[in-house]
């Protein structure tokens, strides 16, 4: 009943932010037929998210002119889909939502556009009401969730903090301190580097100086969300001195994870926790590309001359991917440095307290993970990691706390309601997934 | 006209059975936290609203026209939605 014929596409691409778009407008440029899956109701990923009509939200050309440009190729987008399974035969299993119908796409070559997330680290209080994510909300205010007149504080580490600041302030919101866990010796090489990237330097000076009455601290950071029914304040140190901070909401991310699960599932090897690719962004799965964050966190234009290079080499035009080598060379020599430059202080692995939530959707406590000696053991004794986010976000955090890897990637890579997998009907050959089941 | 000058769409929906008018393309997560109700409560008994606004934590999941499990960060609100708290 929820029976829909496979589909397929000389080039699929998975992922519809800047990467996947950028890959998606040139491998169309060469008339090839290419399809993109997204699992957000629209193009534009995290970063370039689009924000409901009625949002302040300042209009980006760059953003508006990608778009456009994918939407004016033949490119076509099917939003609303997650990707749940890889199959044999150069095939990729999806999960519609809205219908509950799981359908099957083919592929001659694939492009993994699938993006970061943010790292979250427990410390107390941190699954209160009004503790977000540092990109999380502002994807809310996006998505209409006023700010306006609340007072703000921003956490964690990255350079999306100050992005996410000025952004909140332009929204109305009173930001009333910036914490950067990273200290001032390791962000002034970088700030040095970054005179080499002057878009980058003026975006930053810009956003700096909108913030211009935040203080924003270095070697800063959360020890405490605090509230009993929701966030009332947030307790910040410098390691020598701790306070309280009041507000009404926290916004705190600690940098990005690559979303790397599909890439695993698929075969492709990882190198330092990131997709290993060729020069022509090609996974060492064969036919199978990567680009933007999974292959690394490098930011936007990195992102962008990435999906270029493997949407014009998976479609055979190999002389104009190569013309964009040194271009992309250049930006991800830049990612190497916001790792340096924002690498995560011990302190950090110190704030959760015995009682302190780690894993959100099993409510495991730190407490009961201390005495586990790895990833599988925690999983299987106390379900850490076992819920519906499947580890993507106490994962990362476990890695941090334990040095835990996770290393276990199996179908399906998304939940999926048993009733769709039931009435999923069509292909004679045994799937990955069914066989798991 | 420019943007700021259209008045935007309304939509009708239901919050744990009390009625609510938001702009249309709102998404049901901030529905849900513009009127402080939670989207969950979690194994422990803990109200939780939405983390990561971007479909990866699943905190922000609900009940959605009768349909658990819904991540609300990845679902604008239509005419007449009805969003419950799930338990």
């Amino acid at each position: 009943m929820s029976s829909i014929p496979t589909r397929h596409s000389e080039i699929l691409v998975v992922g519809a932010g800047p990467a996947g778009l950028a890959a998606a407008t040139a491998a169309a440029s060469t008339c090839a037929k290419v399809t993109v899956l997204d699992d957000n109701p629209g193009p534009g990923g995290q970063i370039w998210r689009s924000g409901i009509a009625s949002a302040s939200i300042t209009r980006d050309p760059a953003r508006d002119a990608a778009i456009r440009c994918f939407r004016e190729s033949k490119a076509v987008l099917l939003a609303g889909r997650r990707v749940i399974d890889a199959g044999p035969s150069q095939t990729l299993r999806t999960f519609v939502e809205e219908t509950g119908v799981i359908e099957t796409f083919t592929w001659d070559r694939l492009i993994l556009a699938t993006g970061a997330r943010e790292r979250f680290l427990p410390f107390p209080g941190w699954t209160l009401p009004g503790v977000f994510g540092a990109g999380g909300l502002q994807a809310l205010v996006k998505g209409g969730y006023s700010v306006a007149g609340k007072r703000v504080v921003v956490a964690g580490t990255g350079p999306l903090l100050l992005a996410v600041a000025a952004h909140l302030q332009e929204d109305g919101a009173q930001i009333v301190a910036i914490a950067e866990q990273a200290g001032l010796g390791s962000l002034l090489p970088f700030a040095t580097r970054l005179l080499s990237h002057p878009a980058k330097l003026v975006q930053g000076a810009r956003y700096r100086a909108a913030l211009s009455r935040v203080p924003y601290r270095t070697g800063c950071w959360p020890v405490a969300a605090e509230g009993t029914a929701k966030l009332t304040a947030v307790l910040l140190t410098d390691g020598s001195k701790t306070w309280t901070e009041p507000c009404d909401l926290l916004a705190c991310g600690f940098h990005l994870v690559p979303n790397t699960e599909l890439a695993v599932l698929l075969g492709c090897k990882l190198k330092d926790g990131c997709v290993s690719v060729e020069p022509t962004q090609e996974t060492t799965v064969e036919n199978v590309y990567c680009v933007g964050e999974p292959t690394g966190i490098a930011g936007l234009d990195a992102a962008l001359v990435q999906g270029e290079i493997a949407g014009l080499a998976a479609a055979k035009a190999e002389t104009q991917a190569k013309a964009l080598f040194k271009r992309r060379d250049r930006e991800q020599a830049f990612g190497k440095g916001l790792d340096r430059a924002f690498a995560l202080r011990p302190e950090l692995r110190t704030l959760a307290q015995p009682d302190t939530i780690v894993c959100r959707c099993e409510d495991v406590r730190y407490a009961q993970l201390q005495s586990q000696p790895s990833w599988t053991d925690a999983k299987l004794q106390t379900r850490c990691g076992m819920g519906p986010c499947q580890g993507r976000i106490c994962g990362p955090a476990a890695q941090t706390l334990f040095g835990w890897q996770n290393t276990s990637i199996r179908p399906p890579i998304f939940p999926v309601p048993l009733s769709a997998l039931i009435s999923e009907p069509n292909s004679r050959e045994t799937t990955q997934l069914q066989e798991t089941l | 006209m420019p943007r700021d000058l259209c008045p935007p769409v309304r939509v009708q929906i239901w919050l744990n059975g009390a009625s609510l008018e938001v702009p249309e393309g709102t998404m049901a997560s901030t529905a849900l936290l513009a009127a402080g109700v939670p989207c969950r409560i979690s194994v422990a008994g803990e109200a939780r609203t939405a983390l990561c606004g971007m479909g990866i934590c699943f905190e922000c999941r609900a009940t959605v026209d009768g349909i658990p499990h819904r991540r609300t960060c990845q679902l604008p609100c239509h005419e007449g939605m009805r969003l419950e708290t799930q338990p």
